[in-house]
């Protein structure tokens, strides 16, 4: 099953760039990656830039509305995401309590729809 | 246990019973090899509907658990067959196919039903599914109870039941929490949430007091039985001996703490002699065997705490000092503002008033006690016993307002109105 795990923080939390804990934060993603490699369950992932790059799209009544930023002023906000494909939920969040970020931010972790249900069988 | 012999007893009465029984088991196998929920207990309950008709002259089959299960397996493969959404359906009809044929109805004689029960217990417990919704889970499935039960139970609508238990079943599902007893890594807290699942359900039986009173005592019993289950599935883990000893040191009072018109008669003012000698000897034996495997934990220590209570014969001869330590060591594994309050109300009857005052100093800053009724019930009762009657009157009258059950705001409202002006 795929899994979406949403790496959320809070904008300045985490290691400043730069310091030694920045470096065994980053160390810790590599190693990550790798664990996940060998795992065989992993489908993709990103950072994403901070969220000052970010646009929200809406169309309302056929306009289509842009606004600066992301879709709701959070205090954690998304900063990254993995894709997984786990043999069930306990090893996704098994995973997901991995990433580095995990220590000081939250790591949601949402099923990828299982379209193949609504073809006939 | 004896078997019935059904040609002498109530063919229906021995059919329900073995049905309660087994229940949970049965509904556990199938729902391990089907992975789902609906459809095992669907066909589980036409199945038991079948076994009333087709028992009823000529009493029990030799094996009637396996009676049951082949016939809910035929209603499941049926259901598959008729059902169009089902994926991989070609498959599970060959496997299922395969099973059927493989034994006449002669191989389900001797036949064991494995024992899936621990699976779908960890399972309706998994933290993924909200608190409420584990509980009626595992009412529902583990301890076979209706939705009104459950509903009566826990003074809810049907409807808010209902609802809960197709959510809770469809993350199942749609999340992928497989059947599955967990990992050693993640054993601790998995069966931590499986112990508070059952102690909760043996609370909302022992505490609430508003609804029917024989019904309540039947959500004790479903506690103590779920409790009895883990027991028997996980025979060394003393957390669970000290879970069961404490539900039975509780039950202990079941006679005692209730007047006729229902009303809570506090530890104080029971009568001790209405208590339950045989729930003591059942607790001790079982706190003693808990704490031999010298694995000490929270629910050994909260045992140990009302142990001291079921052994005092006199409410004024009460060990208050022991209490208090038990309670300091029970902090130490369950350290939470609510820990705290318990060993400063303690404290205040072993060392006096002003120092269960000074305890609670501290207590009372913590975000979480700022609207908890039970700090301020107790420290009014200490600030009474310390003569400070005004600041009393004034708790009492907190207390009161954060109150929701009726019968607690009458008896707060007697406490505040019987103390004496300096």
């Amino acid at each position: 099953m795929q899994y979406l795990l949403m790496i959320y923080q809070a904008e300045n939390a985490g290691p400043a760039p730069g310091t030694e804990e920045f470096g065994a934060m980053m160390q810790g993603y590599f190693q990550f990656n790798q664990d996940m490699e060998e795992q065989g369950v992993m489908l993709g992932g990103n950072p994403l830039e901070p969220v000052s790059t970010a646009s929200t799209v809406r169309v309302r009544d056929n306009k289509s509305i842009i606004t600066d930023g992301p879709f709701a002023e959070t205090k954690e906000i998304l900063g990254g995401y993995y894709l997984l494909d786990c043999k069930d939920l306990d090893e996704a969040l098994e995973c997901a309590a991995k990433i580095p970020t995990a220590e000081w931010g939250s790591i949601e972790v949402r099923p990828i729809m299982d379209l193949s249900k609504f073809q006939p069988g | 246990m004896n078997k019935p012999d059904s040609r002498l007893t109530n063919p229906r009465t021995t059919i329900e019973n073995v049905v309660r029984d087994n229940y949970g088991k049965m509904l556990a196998a199938l729902i391990y090899q089907f992975k789902d929920m609906d459809l095992a207990e669907d066909s589980l309950q036409d199945a038991i509907a079948s076994a009333l008709l087709s028992w009823e002259k000529p009493g029990l089959p030799e094996n009637p658990i396996a009676w049951i299960i082949k016939t809910a397996k035929h209603k499941i493969i049926d259901r598959i067959r008729r059902d169009k959404i089902f994926s991989n359906k070609q498959m599970l009809i060959a496997a299922l196919d395969n099973e059927m044929h493989g034994e006449g109805i002669d191989g389900f004689i001797d036949e064991q039903i494995p024992d899936e029960r621990l699976r779908l217990i960890f399972t309706c417990c998994h933290p993924a599914i909200p608190e409420a919704a584990r509980i009626a889970l595992t009412l529902k499935t583990l301890c076979g109870l209706s939705t009104i039960q459950i509903a009566n139970a826990f003074l809810s609508q049907e409807t808010t039941i209902a609802q809960r238990l197709v959510r809770a079943k469809n993350k199942i599902k749609v999340a992928g929490i497989s059947y599955e007893v967990p990992s050693a890594d993640q054993w601790g807290e998995r069966l931590s949430s499986v112990m508070s699942v059952a102690y909760l359900i043996f609370n909302e039986g022992y505490c609430s007091v508003s609804a029917e009173k024989s019904v309540q005592i039947d959500l004790c019993h479903e506690g103590i039985q779920i409790a009895k289950t883990l027991m028997q599935l996980l025979p060394t883990e003393p957390e669970i001996i000290g879970l069961l000893a404490l539900m039975y040191f509780h039950a202990t009072r079941f006679s005692a703490r209730l007047n006729h018109q229902g009303e809570i008669i506090s530890l104080a003012e029971q009568d001790r002699s209405l208590w339950s000698q045989e729930y003591i000897v059942a607790g001790d034996k079982l706190l003693k065997a808990a704490m031999m495997m010298g694995n000490m934990g929270a629910y050994q220590i909260q045992a140990a705490i009302s142990a001291v209570h079921a052994h005092t014969s006199n409410y004024e001869e009460t060990d208050w000092a022991q209490i208090t330590l038990l309670y300091e060591k029970l902090y130490q594994y369950k350290p939470s503002p609510v820990v705290e309050l318990n060993a400063a109300v303690a404290l205040s009857f072993a060392q006096g008033p002003n120092a269960g005052l000074a305890a609670l100093e501290s207590i009372e800053k913590e975000k979480v006690m700022q609207n908890y009724q039970p700090l301020f019930a107790a420290k009014a009762d200490i600030l009474n016993r310390a003569k400070k009657y005004e600041t009393a009157r004034m708790y009492y009258k907190k207390a009161i307002k954060l109150t929701v059950n009726q019968a607690d705001k009458n008896w707060l409202q007697d406490q505040l109105e019987a103390i004496s002006s300096p």
